[in-house]
């Protein structure tokens, strides 16, 4: 996956993002991150009442008017943000590139799900007549609704569409993009992964009724990854959206770079609707190593994908031990612990989190782990407070979904060579 | 309602759409689609909150009747002339 004249590595140089908890960029995220902040509050749901959530805050109105993001969806809001804040960030104003040679690419668990219960909601205050049934519910829940919200707001003419991989999308969204980069189909590719899902009280229940949704009487305590007194995921919404490149082209135009991915696989459990699989995982993590030509011990840090659920937890811990035996520099964390579960977002938001580690060489914490559960045990695992480590040369990032699919990206501080 | 409280009605709802719109020297006897930021989806806006409001059902074929406001005013004074 690597040359030396850099025209087939491909390299992060942008980030947009906004993550629960009010963090609404890289360095205020990372800021949270490292001081162990919980982003987690409340919200209360139509037929659910109070339960914990991850809520975001952002400027709605930077890149879009108010009656743009009233027409669109909550996922388009928030990857207009994202996607704005990106090619900001990565100094993008399509002088140097083509927006016909442009693709965006954004990773969903689901989508329309929170515009479908919105007007059967509406329709029920007219007596579930549907010549009340809204205009706009076609073009909302297309499933390449938030991909397409962003190319009209950036006049972006290349492809766009979305990657409905369950919890591993953001991952998928990344690998897609570096993918249509190395055909040469696009030479920027704008990917990563959006979660509207705190608007849908269906997901929440769904979670409830499957006994996996977190609750606790202190919101900011209910996300508990590895922890023996864990009992579900916190739903979280959040956004983040990378700009890819090709090394060559990168370079060429000065480009600040985050990292450069290495390596990456994908596989699924062909198993079970809900239950994770830990040796499809272990296979997926040794698989993306073998993509980049390292052994386990070349990973500095591990994020791990671990939700909060009994058995997910377990499974995940399991693969990572299997996988990262005898790897004394290795380190692992959790994000969810801090943001809960982004959904399709949470890969890359996680990954994003992360990225910061090549130059301050920290590793965030894991928060709530106040009994590690003992199925739970992995190697360097940093909780309460951030480590300083020596040096941190290579991310290994883990985000796995329903219905048994799993992904991997790895990372790696970007050396020019 | 008179003509006048029509005039506000549909204002409002233009407002609702687009709380930017701006209303100084707007024409009465011109296209609303020249002179604020509607589209055909915005006017099936308009049809929707006045279904939701007045329990009006607007065919299709009458669409055009809302094209100024004036004409607004004057398509939908008979049709709201009780409420």
């Amino acid at each position: 996956m690597s040359d030396q004249s850099g025209v087939t590595r491909f390299v992060i140089t942008g980030v947009g993002l906004t993550a629960p908890g009010g963090a609404n960029d890289l360095p205020e995220f990372r800021r949270r991150l490292l001081a162990g902040v919980s982003g987690i509050s409340t919200i209360d749901l139509r037929y659910m009442g109070e339960v914990p959530a991850g809520i975001c805050s952002f400027p709605e109105t930077k890149y879009r008017k108010k009656k743009e993001n009233k027409r669109g969806t909550r996922a388009g809001c928030i990857g207009v943000y994202c996607a704005g804040e990106a090619l900001a960030d990565a100094g993008i104003d399509f002088s140097e590139y083509d927006r016909a040679k442009t693709g965006v690419y954004i990773g969903l668990t689901e989508h329309g799900t929170v515009e479908t219960e919105n007007e059967v909601y509406n329709i029920s205050r007219f007596d579930y007549n549907v010549d009340y049934w809204t205009h706009h519910h076609n073009p909302r829940t297309v499933l390449n609704n938030p991909a397409g919200e962003i190319t009209m707001n950036q006049g972006i003419t290349g492809p766009h569409y979305s990657i409905g991989a369950a919890c591993a999308a953001g991952n998928a969204a990344l690998i897609q993009g570096l993918q249509m980069l190395q055909l040469g189909e696009v030479d920027l590719a704008l990917c990563g992964g959006i979660s509207e899902c705190v608007g849908s009280f269906g997901i929440f229940a769904s979670f409830r009724a499957q006994g996996a949704l977190a609750e606790h009487e202190d919101p900011v305590k209910a996300s508990r990854p590895l922890d023996k007194d864990r009992n579900g995921i916190v739903i979280s919404e959040g956004g983040s959206v990378f700009t890819l490149e090709r090394l060559d082209r990168a370079l060429k135009r000065g480009a600040k770079i985050y990292g450069e991915i290495v390596g990456y696989a994908m596989n699924s459990d062909a198993r079970d609707f809900v239950l994770p699989y830990g040796p499809r995982q272990s296979e997926c993590m040794h698989a993306a190593l073998d993509r980049a030509k390292m052994k386990p011990s070349d990973i500095t840090l591990i994020n791990t994908h671990a939700t909060g659920t009994r058995q997910g937890d377990v499974e995940e811990c399991r693969a990572v031990r299997e996988v990262f035996a005898d790897c004394p520099e290795t380190y692992t964390n959790n994000t969810k612990s801090q943001i809960g579960h982004a959904m399709g977002a949470a890969g890359v938001l996680e990954l994003a989190g992360n990225l910061p580690s090549f130059t301050d060489n920290m590793i965030h914490p894991t928060i709530n782990l106040d009994n590690l559960d003992p199925d739970c045990e992995l190697p360097g695992l940093v909780a309460g407070t951030a480590r300083q480590v020596e040096c941190v040369d290579t991310l290994l990032n883990n985000s796995f979904g329903m219905v048994g699919i799993n992904s991997v990206v790895i990372v790696k501080r970007f050396v020019a060579k | 309602m008179t003509r006048d409280e029509i005039k506000d009605l549909i204002l409002e709802i233009i407002e609702d759409i687009d709380e930017d719109a701006e209303f100084d020297g707007l024409n009465a006897d011109s296209p609303l689609r020249d002179q604020l930021d509607l589209d055909s989806m915005d006017f099936l806006d308009i049809v929707m909150e006045l279904r939701k409001r007045y329990k009006l059902q607007i065919p299709e074929e009458e669409y055009p009747e809302l094209a100024t406001l004036n004409s607004c005013v004057n398509y939908l004074e008979p049709k709201l002339k009780d409420v």
